[in-house]
């Protein structure tokens, strides 16, 4: 049996599972329309290649990558591009973003697409191919996952690198993964021997909490199957065990340095439901245009559907039965989910789960009481932080001293405000002060930058004046020893002061001279009337002058 | 708009402050056991003052009364300090200080939360300095004395500073156990013969050695209930017996046992109640070791040699100031930043 190691905190909420794992992954119905944000994915967001009005297959690229990290967007099913505007999409700010919305004609007719042969392609070429197919991280983070497919270092005492297959689903009410894993474990045991042979790793660890033994043994079974030397480690149940970072901590004892990734240590993580659509990538050719998603909570039937990505929310959730006392839908689950902004939105490739919330379900905190530094939440922080103390620095907005506790290592899972006897929401000052400390990072270089380009300004012209004042030294040398080499009898002995007097004196006459110049040349030979007139003109000027400052002092006097 | 996470650990303020309530019942049946109920009414005098100034402070400081008036920190604090001084005293004796505690000590701080010193502590050193004579009326066990007053004597004692004819103060209270041995001790009588005085029972004062035990298990139950954590308790138990311990060993004439120290004066309420309160005491387990380990050296080095007979009190006092600094020096290294240096 594998060893396995600790983290330092962590909470046992109540699972919530077993409601949405009664029934087989159910396909969804075929939605009315489908709304496809263009940035699904951390980095870039991809350029629309099609144009409103456009016939799309399904399959079809209609979001190009572009940058060094960024991922495709594909047409979920054949059907015509309606619109490519913004539209409000799942993300707390509420903001719009460009979507294209599809208009299913109903064939779901695909677009031609190969499997690919893995085997012989290069690393380039692989990479290319899924960031082609649009595969990201499904576990939340969508990270572009071609980026993550670089052959691995090996960790300190080992010689090859440890792939890790992440099964944990430690939040709970989601299913998807449990579910994906008990009906599809050979398809990612399929995708997990892809991903070791791009990755070259020697260990292949697949990890899965023991509160779900049916997806353990159907992952047993179908890696003893394969023949594959993977292992499948039940991991103990809890949150958040499933976090990249503590799974990798409790799987290996290696713990992932601050502000470092796990290839800094020889380790890779990739979330099931990642596997399982490589797996389609390279044995089918298919893009990532659906995914497994958990309807659970305040529905008629909790369960799982296979989704298409772009689908109205919404119209999910009544295929689970809606029922009247729903008043939110949370995406995600209910320690790390997030509120849907708007009825309209529609499901991206980072939704895992929905759930319909009621007063019932979720039930309104009882009135936030002052800190009384018990320290229950530093108990339960897997970052080991102190959240008391960052709380009472973010309250101050004391931001430095919050950088100097590690904000930036807090990983927002929300263990501190679950087992907070005061109910002060705990992670949404971290959020706050975390944006508070990047806006004010991102004024600070711009005024830097600024700084710099003023400094090098002032320098340039610094050293523009030297240079010219160097050439001239160095006409007026050559000239003199010119003059004291030529033999000049007559000429009164020049020391070099004397000439530069002179020249400074010829410059405050010419100075002079051009002063005189500027002065109205034709006053002179006015006629008297003409003085009167100029004189008018003149102190009106003046009191317009006086009305016109009398006037901005008059508020300040106020 | 709600944030994540949306649902919470089913534990309140509330509950906390009653379970440390309840963990203090069974010292508290013991003290009536032995001593009378007269403990009762100053607890009740305590409550009542507890939550009326709780409420008129906050409502001088325009803060919501229902919520903190329900979240029991204010009896907490009350019951504290009922337990830390003689109950046999003129009614305001109580009064007084626990609306010092509440008003001063708390709500003048910021209230919940935001006092720098444990309130019933202040409360404790507030009266010993102004009304030393009422503070060394400590009530005799049962069977020690003669003369025992009846309840209802005790409440007119207390209410009108009526004692029945023919009986003086002196008669029915005595100096506490930790009291009496320093006295005797510098009347250079031995060991052996103040120890053998009545007043003295198996391990420290007779009937207070037995409250003790009562705090002692109360305590344990809220380290098993995992209200506070063994950190404090240990640390300053440890270092008061280790402390007493070496004095003792060196010259057994003059420094009594570790044992005795641990079962008098208000060290077994100071470790488990006391010194955990979270508000003052420090919020690294590192931080609660050097903390209480602290206490535990100036309560004995206060009793051994200081002017007061205990020094629980003015230990946790003495510490408190010091948690702002204790906690800086033992920050826990973060996940990921184990291998570097702080």
């Amino acid at each position: 049996m594998k060893q396995r190691y600790q983290f330092h905190g962590g909470v046992h909420p109540a699972a919530n599972k077993t409601q949405s794992t009664q029934t087989p992954i159910a396909r969804a119905a075929l939605p009315s329309h489908l709304v496809i944000p263009f940035r699904q994915h951390a980095g870039e967001a991809a350029k629309p290649v099609v144009q409103a009005g456009e016939y799309v297959l399904k399959g079809q690229l209609i979001g190009a990558a572009v940058g060094s990290i960024s991922s495709s967007i594909h047409a979920p099913t054949s059907g015509t591009i309606s619109a490519i505007d913004s539209q409000t999409v799942v993300h707390p700010s509420g903001l719009p973003d460009l979507c294209a919305t599809l208009i299913p004609d109903g064939k779901d007719e695909w677009i031609e697409h190969h499997a690919v042969d893995y085997r012989n392609l290069s690393q380039l070429e692989l990479r290319q191919h899924l960031r082609r197919c649009g595969i990201v991280g499904l576990g939340g983070a969508t990270f572009p996952s071609d980026i993550k497919l670089r052959a691995l270092k090996s960790p300190p005492g080992k010689n090859t690198g440890i792939l890790i297959i992440n099964g944990a689903e430690c939040e709970p009410y989601i299913t998807c993964d449990d579910m994906l894993m008990r009906e599809r474990a050979d398809e990612i045991v399929r995708g997990t021997d892809m991903l070791r042979f791009a990755l070259s790793a020697g260990e292949v660890l697949i990890g899965i909490e023991d509160n779900k033994p049916e997806a353990i043994a159907a992952m047993r079974r179908a890696v003893a199957e394969s023949g594959l030397p993977f292992e499948v480690v039940a991991v103990p149940t809890i949150y958040p065990g499933g976090s990249a970072k503590h799974l990798i901590r409790v799987l290996t004892g290696l713990e992932v340095p601050s502000g470092k990734l796990p290839t800094d240590i020889g380790v890779q993580c990739f979330n099931v439901a990642t596997t399982y659509s490589i797996h389609r990538a390279l044995d089918h050719g298919e893009p990532l245009i659906s995914r497994i998603v958990t309807v659970t909570g305040n529905v008629a039937q909790p369960q799982n559907f296979e989704v298409l990505i772009g689908t109205p929310i919404l119209e999910l959730v009544a295929q689970a039965g809606n029922k009247p006392d729903t008043n939110r839908h949370i995406i995600g689950g209910p320690m790390m989910g997030v509120q849907i902004p708007s009825d309209t939105v529609t499901l991206t490739k980072a939704t895992n789960c929905i759930i319909a919330s009621s007063p019932a379900l979720f039930p309104p905190l009882p009135p936030t009481l002052p800190c009384i530094r018990c320290t229950r939440c530093a108990e339960v922080c897997p970052v080991e932080l102190q959240p008391q103390d960052l709380y009472w620095y973010a309250k101050a907005k004391d931001f430095a001293k919050t950088q100097a506790f590690s904000l930036f290592d807090c990983i927002e899972c929300g263990a501190c405000s679950y087992v907070c006897p005061s109910h002060i929401p705990l992670v949404d000052y971290y959020r706050f002060a975390k944006s508070e400390v990047r806006a004010r990072d991102a004024e600070k270089q711009a005024a830097d930058k600024a700084r710099i380009r003023h400094e090098f300004r002032e320098l340039r012209i610094e050293r523009e004046k030297q240079e010219k004042a160097e050439k001239l030294a160095a006409k007026e040398k050559a000239a003199m020893a010119a003059k004291q080499a030529a033999p000049a009898p007559a000429a009164p002995q020049t020391d070099p002061e004397n000439t530069v007097q002179m020249k400074i004196q010829a410059a405050i006459e010419h100075a002079k001279e051009q002063a005189a110049a500027v002065k109205p040349k034709n006053t002179e030979t006015l006629t008297p009337e003409q003085q009167a007139d100029i004189a008018e003109i003149e102190a009106r000027r003046a009191r317009i002058r006086e009305l016109a400052s009398s006037h901005v002092e008059q508020p300040k006097e106020n | 708009m709600r944030f994540s996470p949306f649902i919470n650990k089913p534990i309140t303020v509330s509950q906390i402050m009653l379970r440390v309530l309840l963990a203090l019942i069974p010292g508290i049946v013991l003290y009536v056991w032995h001593f009378g109920p007269a403990i009762l009414v100053s607890i009740t005098l305590a409550s009542i003052t507890a939550l009326a100034t709780e409420a008129l402070m906050l409502k001088l400081r325009n803060r919501p009364i229902a919520p903190f008036l329900q979240d029991n920190s204010a009896l907490l604090t009350g019951w504290l300090l009922a337990l830390s001084i003689p109950p046999l005293a003129p009614w305001w004796l109580i009064v007084v200080g626990t609306a010092f505690c509440i008003a001063i000590s708390k709500h003048l701080y910021g209230g919940l939360g935001n006092n720098m010193f444990n309130p019933a502590m202040i409360g404790f050193a507030v009266l010993i300095v102004s009304f030393p004579a009422q503070m060394t009326h400590w009530l005799t066990p049962h069977g020690l004395h003669q003369i025992e007053l009846s309840f209802a004597d005790q409440l007119e004692y207390m209410f009108f500073g009526i004692l029945p004819a023919g009986v003086t103060l002196d008669a029915i209270t005595m100096a506490t156990p930790l009291d009496t041995l320093k006295t005797h001790l510098h009347l250079d009588e031995p060991m052996k013969q103040i120890l053998d005085m009545p007043i003295y029972g198996r391990l420290a004062g007779q009937g207070s050695e037995m409250v003790a035990w009562g705090f002692l298990a109360g305590g344990l139950y809220l380290i098993a209930a995992r209200i506070i954590s063994w950190h404090i308790p240990v640390a300053y138990l440890g270092s008061l017996f280790i402390t007493a311990g070496i004095f003792h060993l060196t010259d057994p004439a003059h420094y009594v046992t570790p044992l005795f120290h641990w079962f008098s004066g208000a060290a077994m309420i100071g470790a488990f109640f006391i010194l955990t309160d979270p508000v003052s005491s420090p919020t690294t387990n590192k931080g609660r070791l050097i903390f209480a380990a602290g206490a535990g050296v100036l309560t004995y080095l206060i009793r051994a040699f200081g002017g007061f007979p205990d020094g629980t009190a003015f230990a946790t006092l003495l510490m408190n100031i010091c948690v702002p600094l204790i906690v800086v020096y033992t920050q826990p290294k973060v996940f990921g930043k184990k291998g570097a240096r702080r």
